[in-house]
């Protein structure tokens, strides 16, 4: 149980997935301008990492490395991604016909969110059984959407802010997330070994 | 086409539209893999010639893929480039494989290749598509290797460092040390490092293009993906 514990931590907090390991950069800095669409988008794609990790799991246990495939890998895994994303889409369109309207467009282009097919490759790498596996992809995608929401509060606030004109935009942006990756490297020091 | 034109791409892969610092595409290598210039010059080239290649392709076979279809047909082109990538230089350049490690296969949800092949490719003929795709590879090429060499310079105070390791013996003469080894600020290599040098390298490409008298892109993060 300890150990699940302090996996959960340091994959949402201590190796956070956008502010360590630098992944999910492009719907960092493109969707983060309002926290709705923000919490929204990092709730899709919890769910896109979630479920594509542990079909790339399966897949990779049962089909590539069973029939010597390992090569496939990168081409395979994109496909189960663009057939998850499809399958979170119907859903969320079935479930909550709101929340669809507000993701738009935004839905399609989880397939090239660098974040779904890192933790996969990440927990394929480190040879994990299924249960660890899925919790180290849920505790990955729940510190994405953790980073989301509080980087999209910043921005909201950074809007009003007087701001030399160079400045404007994307290099503020990234001067307020390397703050943010200063803060978080604070959860360094809890050790998960 | 005309000479005119392939002055243009290769001005806007370069320089003009830069896919790092104009567009601001392709992000995620270009923090991850920048903690030394020859991690980015690394990273930089392998995906030139991911761009490069699944340019041409794309737009030998443009007539044939069908509107409907099209971004599924060229992620799996890229994703077939970038398995040929990570085979050849898992062979022949073991040890820049080892550094660059999740990233390589990573190229293929990179959003530049995807965007040039969406722009670019998916309407032009084979050559000006090819130089188009080498030229953008090349200009994240160069954009990475800067922020790679501002961060190794302040981080650690060398420039190339075991880039006769990474590369081949051949580039033993770029190896240098500008500063003695304890003047480092560690932070330029760690994580926050990243954004920081970014951010201020995209104002100084602004203010160059404030002194040459251009008008300087205040858009940016249009690549939601």
């Amino acid at each position: 149980m300890k150990e699940f514990v302090l996996m959960l931590i340091g994959a949402a907090l201590v190796n956070n997935v956008i502010l360590a390991r630098f992944l999910g950069l492009c719907s960092f800095m493109g969707v983060t301008t309002r926290i709705d669409t923000a919490a929204g988008m990092g709730l899709a794609t919890t769910f896109v990492i979630t479920v594509s990790s542990m079909a790339d799991w399966a897949v990779q246990r049962y089909l590539l490395d069973a029939y010597g495939l390992g090569f496939l890998r990168t081409v395979t895994f994109i496909l189960v991604i663009a057939s998850a994303v499809q399958f979170t889409e119907m859903t969320i369109r079935k479930v909550s016909p709101t929340l669809f309207q507000m993701l738009g467009i935004y839905l399609p282009l989880i397939t090239t969110n660098c974040a779904v097919l890192g933790v996969a490759l990440l927990l394929v790498e480190g040879h994990m059984g299924f249960l660890a596996a899925t919790l180290f992809a849920f505790a990955s995608s729940l510190g994405y959407s953790l980073v989301m929401v509080i980087f999209a509060g910043l921005r909201e606030r950074l809007v009003l802010a007087q701001v030399p004109r160079l400045f404007a935009g994307p290099p503020i942006a990234f001067i307020v997330a390397s703050l943010l990756a200063m803060a978080f490297m604070g959860f360094s020091g809890i050790s998960t070994s | 086409m005309s000479t005119g034109q392939y002055k243009t791409i290769v001005k806007d892969g370069l320089w003009d539209n830069n896919g790092v610092f104009s567009m601001l595409l392709g992000m995620c290598p270009a923090m991850a893999m920048t903690t030394s210039a020859t991690n980015g010059f690394g990273m930089g080239l392998a995906t030139a010639v991911v761009m490069a290649a699944s340019s041409l392709l794309v737009a030998a076979f443009r007539s044939r893929i069908t509107q409907e279809i099209r971004i599924p047909v060229y992620i799996l082109i890229v994703a077939a480039m970038v398995t040929l990538v990570d085979l050849a230089m898992n062979a022949w350049m073991h040890e820049l494989y080892k550094v660059l490690g999740l990233f390589i296969p990573l190229i293929v949800s990179n959003c530049l290749p995807l965007a040039r092949l969406e722009a670019f490719a998916a309407k032009s003929p084979v050559l000006p598509s090819f130089l188009d795709g080498l030229f953008m590879g090349l200009g994240f090429t160069i954009a990475l290797t800067v922020i790679g060499a501002v961060r190794e310079i302040i981080g650690s105070g060398t420039l190339f460092a075991d880039a006769s390791l990474l590369l081949g013996p051949a580039f033993k003469a770029m190896e240098l040390r500008l500063l003695p080894a304890d003047m480092g600020v560690l932070m330029m290599i760690l994580p926050p490092g990243g954004f920081l040098a970014t951010g201020l390298l995209v104002v100084a490409k602004r203010l160059l293009d404030l002194r040459a008298g251009k008008e300087i892109q205040m858009a940016g993060a249009h690549g939601v993906a």
